[in-house]
């Protein structure tokens, strides 16, 4: 069929848009030329070495890090007993709530920074590294609560009855029966919470304190001259980690679910 | 442990989340109402006051009218070309009988795991003076074609499309996947061309999908201001420039406030007559993947 085939050229073509700009960042990481952009003059680990001691830039991964493991705490915490509730209970304004969990989604990332720091001025605290950590939270949350609601769908509640009727109490159920099968929309929801603050710029440039970094903000502080070669090399570290350990994670669950049966 | 009643239940898991988004979004939405009627005295110090100067600003300046004019033209670019540009991509994706459709699933997702901020600046690799586009043209010996495209609003709203298409892919592909498919077929055999078998059948029921994806990137287009900084001129500004420049610059908080609440009726009323026709189901569809 030549419209399907015409179709599926479009689509490759638009994968190709998707993906060239990244691979060219990728590929620009290994340039040794001095310059950020083309022409491709020689391989070289340099960038990397320079990154490496670029105390600017370490400081602000490990500050993106930090805050991103603590923001999946805090969201997934959040996220998963407001699931729980939504997922196994029915109640009277059911859907009032969802909407109101997912509504952060659409009020604008800037308007969300002002109104939190407006909020924060006015009870006369400065910004802060707890500012940023709240802040994040409360963008990864409905996030978090839509990708865990799904998986917890498919969670089946007959588990949970055999173990109560063979005695066992409602804490020991929820730690030994529940929680163990709730992992993986933990994991999935941490996860995403990690990205997304991991990767957050709108909102923190109205929320870091002066002189704290995020990996984005110090990218975005050093693109004022140009596109430098450690830009590109940073890409590379940045996107190994916010694509590999998502695809690592999934390809170590499959590997463990399939051993396990 | 004395047993909680069944019906209160759900009531204390949900507390810790719907006081959390209490404190930090619905009330920090109402002091920036409060604040936008505050008067700016000098450099970040501002008095209580309850007047109309900094609205009356914003209703008068032309600076203002300009910035609105501009996010509202721009997000409806940005909104028109995406759903052109994804909606075949989502359609090849949920017809395809390709057996690894799993990898093409992954590849949809995997945008959304890559740094915006680098996907960004990754167009002047393309665009720049010493990018790829002016370096193949060189290559191939037309140097005197050499064309001076970064810093404008084009690359913008490249910029804007390229990270905001996997938003419009993913919502299309939910809504094609959910479409029965024997439709399509039956449709054929009661004389339909193809062509009349999509626009009467298909194109129909993927209209909510269509439009939770133009929603989004609507939404999220007409709130940025990183972008325009990173890949636009002096003169590609939207209206979260204003904000930026007046909290972040000028320590205006009392306009920035106001241009604040300003942003969040503009595309708040886009959210609200969407949800009046659509409801808000599909746009939690297609996170749920």
């Amino acid at each position: 069929m030549r419209v399907w085939s015409l179709l599926k050229f479009y689509t490759v073509l638009v994968y190709a848009f998707t993906f060239a700009p990244i691979a060219v960042v990728l590929l620009l990481a290994f340039n040794s030329s001095q310059f950020g952009g083309f022409p491709i003059e020689g391989f070289s680990l340099r960038w990397f070495r320079e990154l490496a001691e670029n105390e600017a830039i370490i400081r602000a991964l490990r500050t993106s890090v930090i805050l991103g493991l603590l923001t999946a705490l805090i969201a997934t915490t959040l996220g998963i007993l407001a699931s729980l509730a939504l997922v196994r209970y029915r109640f009277p304004g059911k859907n009032w709530i969802t909407t109101f969990l997912i509504s952060p989604v659409l009020v604008p990332e800037t308007v969300l920074a002002v109104g939190l720091l407006i909020f924060l001025r006015w009870l006369h605290m400065p910004r802060s590294f707890a500012l940023l950590l709240i802040g994040h939270s409360i963008i990864a949350l409905p996030f978090v609560v839509l990708v865990v609601q799904a998986r917890l769908i498919g969670i089946r509640r007959d588990y949970e009855e055999a173990a109560m009727s063979l005695g066992a109490n409602p804490m020991q159920t929820f730690f030994q029966i529940t929680l163990p099968l709730l992992m993986p929309a933990v994991f999935a929801g941490a996860l995403f919470a990690f990205t997304i603050s991991f990767d957050n710029i709108t909102a923190t440039i109205f929320w870091r304190p002066s002189g704290m970094e995020t990996v984005p903000t110090q990218i975005f502080g050093m693109l004022r001259n140009s596109v430098s070669p450690e830009i590109n090399a940073l890409g590379f570290v940045m996107i190994c980690i916010t694509v590999g350990v998502p695809l690592l994670a999934g390809a170590l669950a499959r590997y463990f679910a399939r051993k396990k049966i | 442990m004395p047993a909680i009643p069944a019906d209160r239940r759900p009531w204390i898991l949900l507390t810790p989340a719907l006081l959390f988004i209490t404190a930090l979004v619905v009330i920090p939405m109402a002091f920036i109402l409060v604040y936008s009627f505050y008067e700016n005295i000098d450099l970040a110090v501002d008095v209580p006051a309850f007047q109309f100067g900094n609205w009356q600003d914003l209703l008068s300046d032309s600076y203002y009218h300009t910035a609105i004019w501009k996010t509202l033209r721009l997000s409806v670019i940005v909104t028109v070309l995406a759903a052109v540009l994804g909606y075949i991509p989502a359609y090849v994706i949920a017809m395809t009988k390709y057996r690894h459709k799993w990898l093409l699933l992954l590849l949809l997702i995997l945008p959304f795991w890559v740094s915006f901020i680098i996907r960004t600046l990754s167009w002047i690799h393309i665009f720049g003076n010493q990018g790829a586009l002016n370096g193949l043209l060189n290559l191939l010996g037309l140097g005197d074609l050499e064309v001076q495209l970064m810093y404008t609003e084009f690359t913008v709203i490249v910029g804007f499309i390229h990270v905001f298409l996997p938003y419009m892919i993913l919502n299309v592909y939910v809504s094609l996947e959910g479409i029965d498919p024997n439709l399509e077929p039956a449709a054929r055999t009661l004389g339909a061309t193809p062509w009349q078998a999509f626009r009467e059948v298909t194109l129909p029921l993927s209209l909510p999908g269509l439009a939770a994806g133009s929603l989004l990137v609507f939404v999220l287009t007409g709130g940025s201001y990183v972008t325009p900084l990173i890949l636009g001129g002096p003169s590609d500004f939207l209206f979260g420039n204003l904000v930026y420049d007046a909290v972040v610059t000028e320590l205006n908080w009392p306009m920035g406030a106001t241009l604040s609440f300003a942003l969040l009726l503009l595309l708040g009323s886009v959210v609200i007559l969407y949800s009046r026709f659509m409801g808000m189901d599909q746009l939690a569809k297609a996170f749920g993947r």
